[in-house]
């Protein structure tokens, strides 16, 4: 029988599979960080049960550590404290930790990848949302809350229903200025923040084949973003390559046999989706969203929609986020002056964010009334852009490097974005508060954050691309 | 895990779409290491002001509004997988929570709580809304045996859908731990047969 790329990998995950009962899938990586683990390891303790498949359990800290003096104790007491419990649970129960001063630390959702840990094929969760960025290698993988992560602890199994599939296509050839964060800002804006609940999204098409491993991973980040479980992409030459060498993939004998599983991930050509959408990424400008939830994004030429043209019953709460944002219906936002320009976030803080900020910013410089941070997402990705210089550009630049961690993405450490502010934000979410207390996110691509932080306002970033090639 | 089996109760209508786990629970809040007390958190920026006065306008802070039933609109509890969300409604003392849609991963996380969520038609919902603004004290029946809530007032009654196994866990207390540990055997066969 024909199967979906999802169907194939959970299908080789079921332990058990009943009538009337969610299945029993087998879970082969399990990724946990400082903040959703705590209450699960506790649980363990209670029931006095060990951690099941230590081997396969990874941490980091990430969610809440600074990114100045990350060697320097941590002057927050409930941060410091609840990143002491990690490492302390780690070390009672067994499990592998990359905590602050390791060389391998950073964002769960980027080390998992860079470190050869994420591979195609496999079952991986974690205590975060954003866990279906694995997907971009053809994993099954997303986010559990912690009664779930304890569960994995103590099982290394889930109990799961099979979710349903959606295909999104993207045809064509991106045009310039718009990238990977572009396409999955667009696809949310069409289908809205809950338009993928439910499902587990494949996405394909040539303008998704055409894409780096780096930005198949911004746009399965945000699978979660439009309500979907997760999104994946099936893995091909572009996935094996990137996977080829790193720490913990497989070599020798062991890369011939996983290699040869690999190639047979990929949804049967007559296999059934549950529902197929396409888009032509032609049709996709730089992103930039204007409200409270990603869905609320537009192509940064375009006029906020108006009030008047939302369905009745939501109206109102149309109107509570542009009242939030202080954004007049059916305006623009080009020229809008911005206060702050976070690059990071485990959806855009890979090396390649880091080198397209840098190229473009080479020689100029940021605007006099923005502060600009960039956070790397990973100790890797802070040396190696280090090794080829960018720092020195984004110094030139008035750009502050910092160092790795979840940062200005959720505001659980120190940088928070002060009420009241603009934020243009690589990150994934433009909630309510997100980046600090009355904070204002603008969610877009690196390269349009970049282009905000060196005009101090929102800018269509192909305009200043046309003037340096022009 | 908490049982769950009938509630009758007044509710707390809050009717807003998409109100994400950041609104429920701000990240800056979700350092405590045990699962206790983020109840006086719940909705901590709609609730309170900075300097922790209570917002006359928000209906947490109306004594007219009371019951543990929590009503919002579509789409509770989008994104972030922070269980502390459904600990800080059911710290606050809710047993359910009433919308036309709820986020996958809130609506796990509440169902391995022990808090219900319960997804029912817009416009049911609607007419929830408009009995509770008619009514401030109506109540509503939710009877998890037989998968139904009434408007007691009107009498209108709608079910709704709950997997038979997550069913079985609420009406008796089991969690899934306990559920997949009688299972080990298996998991250790499944392991061997990779």
């Amino acid at each position: 029988m024909s199967k979906t790329l999802v169907e194939k990998i959970w299908d080789a995950h079921v332990v058990k599979s009943e009538e009337g009962f969610p299945d029993i899938l087998y879970i082969d990586t399990h990724l946990i960080h400082e903040v959703t683990s705590p209450q699960a390891f506790d649980g363990l303790r209670k029931r006095g049960l060990p951690v099941f498949r230590p081997k396969q359990t990874v941490a980091t800290a990430d969610h809440n550590v600074p990114t100045l003096n990350q060697l320097l104790p941590i002057k927050e007491e409930l941060s410091r404290y609840q990143v002491d419990m990690l490492t302390k649970n780690c070390a009672e129960f067994g499990v592998e930790l990359y905590g602050l001063g390791h060389p391998f630390q950073g964002i769960v959702h980027v080390i998992g990848p860079e470190l050869g840990i994420t591979l195609p094929g496999k079952t991986m969760v974690c205590g975060d949302s954003h866990t279906s960025t694995h997907g971009a290698f053809g994993a099954i993988a997303f986010g559990i809350g912690t009664s779930q992560v304890e569960q994995v602890f103590a099982t290394q199994c889930l109990l799961q229903s099979k979710p349903k599939t959606m295909k999104i296509e993207v045809n064509g050839e991106l045009g310039k200025g718009v990238g990977a964060k572009d396409i999955i800002l667009y696809i949310i804006a069409k289908i809205s923040a809950a338009g993928g609940t439910g499902y587990f999204i494949e996405y394909a098409g040539s303008a998704i084949e055409a894409l780096s491993m780096e930005a198949r991973m911004t746009i399965c980040n945000m699978s979660i973003e439009m309500g979907a479980r997760g999104g994946l992409i099936a893995p091909d030459q572009t996935t094996f390559d990137y996977i080829k060498g790193r720490e913990f993939a497989p070599a020798g004998e062991e890369w011939d046999k996983a290699l040869a599983y690999w190639k047979t991930l990929y949804s049967d050509a007559d296999a059934k989706f549950d529902s197929v959408l396409t888009f032509d990424a032609a049709d996709i400008a730089p992103m930039i969203t204007y409200g409270t939830n990603p869905g609320m994004g537009m192509g940064i030429q375009e006029h906020i929609p108006a009030t008047g043209i939302q369905p009745e019953k939501e109206k109102l709460s149309y109107q509570k986020a542009l009242d939030y944002m202080g954004f007049d219906d059916d305006s623009s936002l080009i020229g809008k002056p911005v206060d702050y320009v976070f690059i990071g976030s485990c959806t855009n803080s890979r090396i390649e964010d880091l080198r397209e900020v840098a190229h473009f910013v080479k020689g100029k410089r940021k605007a006099d009334n923005v502060t600009v941070w960039i956070v790397p997402g990973s100790k890797q990705v802070e040396q190696q852009a280090k090794n080829e210089g960018l720092d020195k550009i984004f110094e030139a630049a008035g750009f502050q490097l910092r160092e790795p961690g979840c940062s200005a993405c959720l505001g659980m450490n120190e940088d928070k974005i002060p009420a009241g502010k603009y934020c243009v934000s690589t990150s994934n979410r433009n909630f309510e508060g997100r980046q600090g207390q009355n904070a204002r996110t603008l969610l877009a691509s690196p390269l349009t954050a970049a282009a905000a932080a060196v005009t101090g306002k929102i800018t269509d970033v192909r305009d200043l691309l046309e003037k340096v090639e022009g | 895990m908490k049982k769950f089996t009938k509630l009758t109760s007044a509710v707390v209508p809050l009717n807003i779409e998409n109100i994400d786990t950041d609104q429920i629970i701000p990240a800056r809040f979700l350092k405590a290491t045990t699962r206790e007390g983020f109840g006086e958190n719940l909705f901590r920026d709609w609730r309170y002001e900075n300097d922790n006065q209570p917002k006359a306008d928000f209906v947490m802070n109306n004594p007219t509004y009371s019951g543990q039933i929590l009503v919002a609109g579509k789409n509770f509890g989008c994104g972030s997988s922070r269980e502390h969300a459904a600990w800080a409604i059911q710290d606050a003392g809710f047993d359910a929570v009433i919308s036309s849609f709820f986020a996958d991963i809130f609506k796990g996380n509440a169902l391995n709580n022990g808090l219900l969520p319960i997804q029912v038609s817009d416009e049911f919902l609607a007419q929830i809304f408009k009995a509770v603004n008619n009514n401030p004290k109506s109540a509503l029946e939710v009877d998890l045996e037989n998968q139904t809530v009434t408007i007691i007032e009107t009498g209108a009654q709608e079910s709704f859908e709950i997997n038979p196994y997550k069913k079985s866990c609420l009406i008796n207390g089991y969690d899934d731990i306990d559920f997949i540990l009688n299972q080990k055997q298996l998991i250790e066969a499944f392991e061997q047969a990779k």
